[in-house]
């Protein structure tokens, strides 16, 4: 039966994406040792440590929302620092390449204003400890082709799957968007659905509320 | 033995699904885990939890055991002692005992898998007999201050190996293999996790006549000085002038620690005559230390050195308000001030066990917290499915991998 929904001609496929964390055994115990690192080490160890959280820490909020801002708050002190690396609006950001800049722009900068916090440094055990985050991607064995069907997907995907779609396919793919609305202006043809849920900024929610949040729009959309 | 589909209702079907894809991805290899002892400690635990399943989903894994005499596992217990930083008197003839026990297991045991899986320092020198198929150390040990001597012995093995497995960042050292973060679990069905009735918990109180009548500090730990009973019992101390309660110190010990006992008797004489502390030796009694954990006010995990410290996550699964020493894989598991409180001293643990017990809302509130913490990542199902992505990526050498 019709159910008069419009239908997409490529169909949403679905994919899942686990971590693996490798270690590098490059570590840290001052600000200028972080900074001077930052530069070097590879993009999949500032995707590691600015979005580690989101998984591991799904049930709490707040949550430190990157590793570095967690270090330099608790274990240097600087709290100012940590509150600026903390406050970087990732989703602004549509490349690792650029994020790190920001990071490193960020620490140097308040370096240059705060010479005195380059005397900090962690007690032995408590350096900043650089992982790199290995990507598995593969398909999920799930497709859409219409917003009833997307959303009842959304709704029992694990949230593996909807994290790689709305942060992994977006920053370290380097998609520009996340898979979602590019699937849903492109394939479906509807643009307000897709930025309403491009506007939404999942760094600040956990990744339960932001899967009913995307399904909360899509029967808002789906039933119009 | 609980089979994967069991899990569901703990970590939802999704997950389990995912561990079929993966698993599938692994179809034709042979998994080969070698380790030194079949039970005590907690790498036969996990192993012996972590085989079956991973058999389950379709992935032909197996488990060996090494052999070693009394003479072999003093010498191992020393290094294991060195590779925590303790200092240790290690002679040239203990390396001799090891060299001559791993030459009779490079004899005897049978190297058959696709991947070869070798648990701590003990079988290492296998490696030798590596061949064309792929080999993974996992050290289960704190190692980030260790005792030169034993770890540049121990590296000359580790360098041949394909990759190295660690419990926690801080374990890394600076080597040309890949060297992976993988933390080990609990298995929520297994008897040491699993719901249990409170006639249970009263019924084990009961056999060890430890009454209800107080609340009840409880450190769950092999006697081993790196957990530092000693330091527990001076903690429960401080505490005691304040908060009537009870103490109980309850473990095993393991086939390759013959330190054990030692500890325990040191722990009983410490403790003197004071009937609200409760020293029990509980080998492979793991319902019994379910039921110790469950009718605990607040558990202790105060170790000097911690591989990972698995009772943490045991007890944080049960909502129980946990203080733990801030060393090891424990920081993993605790988030200071959100799922537990981490301690560096014996005031400083007394400290924490006091706001806990004068504080319940406090304490239960950490408690969900570190629960659903346990549910996220140190469940089995986590750690299966990042031993799979292990495997996998032995394989794949690239950072993104598509499979």
């Amino acid at each position: 039966m019709d159910s008069g929904i419009p239908k997409a001609k490529e169909p949403f496929k679905f994919y899942t994406s686990f971590h693996l964390s490798e270690l590098t055994g490059l570590r840290a115990a001052t600000l200028s040792q972080l900074a001077g690192l930052l530069k070097e080490v590879s993009g999949s160890c500032i995707y590691h440590h600015t979005h580690r959280f989101l998984q591991q820490h799904q049930y709490l909020s707040p949550e430190p929302p990157n590793d570095f801002a967690y270090w330099v708050s608790e274990v240097l002190g600087e709290d100012e620092l940590g509150e600026k690396l903390s406050s970087i609006d990732t989703i602004r950001f549509s490349t690792i390449r650029s994020l790190r800049e920001k990071i490193i722009e960020t620490i140097e900068g308040y370096l240059r204003d705060n010479p005195f916090a380059k005397l900090r440094f962690a007690g032995q055990g408590e350096e900043f400890h650089f992982i790199k985050s290995v990507s598995f991607v593969l398909p999920a064995d799930y497709a859409a082709y219409d917003l009833i069907e997307f959303q009842e997907i959304v709704s029992r995907i694990t949230i593996d799957s909807i994290y790689f779609h709305i942060f992994e396919s977006r920053l370290r793919l380097e998609k520009g968007a996340n898979d979602f609305s590019n699937w849903i202006e492109n394939s479906l043809g509807n643009k307000k659905l897709a930025d309403e849920i491009l506007r939404l900024d999942p760094y600040t929610h956990t990744l339960e509320e932001l899967r009913k949040k995307i399904i909360t729009l899509i029967q808002k959309h789906a039933l119009v | 033995m609980a089979k994967i589909e069991e899990y569901i209702p703990i970590v939802d079907e999704s997950v389990i699904d995912d561990l079929r894809l993966l698993a599938d991805k692994l179809k034709g290899r042979v998994i080969q885990h070698i380790n030194s002892t079949p039970v005590g400690g907690g790498v036969a635990e996990i192993l012996s939890r972590m085989v079956p399943l991973l058999r389950g989903l379709g992935v032909d894994t197996k488990w060996d055991v090494m052999k070693g005499s009394e003479r072999f596992f003093e010498v191992t217990k020393k290094f294991h002692n060195a590779l925590h930083g303790r200092a240790a008197e290690i002679n040239k003839c203990d390396f001799d005992v090891f060299m001559e026990t791993s030459r009779d297991n490079l004899n005897e045991v049978d190297i058959y898998g696709d991947i070869v899986f070798v648990h701590d320092p003990q079988p290492i020198a296998l490696i030798k007999k590596k061949a064309q198929n792929k080999w993974i150390w996992r050290c289960h040990i704190d190692i980030s201050n260790p005792h030169l001597k034993v770890w540049h012995f121990l590296r000359d093995f580790v360098v041949n190996y394909d990759a190295a497995v660690f419990s926690a960042p801080a374990f890394s050292q600076m080597l040309p293999i890949r060297q992976f973060l993988i933390s080990p679990s609990i298995d929520p069905l297994s008897d040491k996790n699993r719901e249990l009735p409170q006639e249970t918990i009263d019924m084990v109180l009961r056999k060890y006549n430890i009454p209800q009548d107080k609340p009840i500090i409880t450190q769950i730990s092999r006697f081993d000085r790196l957990k530092d009973p000693a330091g527990v019992i001076e903690a429960y101390r401080l505490v005691k002038r304040y908060v009537d309660c009870r103490l109980i110190l309850a473990g095993g010990t393991a086939t390759d620690d013959p330190e054990g006992l030692k500890v325990l008797e040191e722990a009983r004489e410490k403790a003197q005559q004071d009937k609200d502390i409760h020293i029990l030796l509980l080998p492979q009694a793991d319902l019994e230390v379910n039921a110790l954990q469950r009718a605990s006010t607040v558990v202790v995990q105060k170790s000097i050195r911690e591989g990972f410290g698995l009772t943490v996550s045991e007890a944080l699964w049960k909502a129980k308000p946990v203080v733990a020493s801030n060393a090891g894989g424990i920081p993993l598991q605790i988030k200071h001030r959100y799922s537990g409180l981490l301690c560096h001293s014996v005031e400083g643990a007394a400290f924490a066990m006091k706001q806990f017990l004068n504080n319940p809302q406090y304490a239960r509130k950490l408690g969900e917290n570190g629960k659903e913490h346990i549910r996220n990542n140190f469940l089995i199902t986590r750690h299966l499915r990042d031993y799979m992505l292990l495997f996998l990526s032995l394989y794949h050498p690239e950072d993104i991998v598509y499979l």
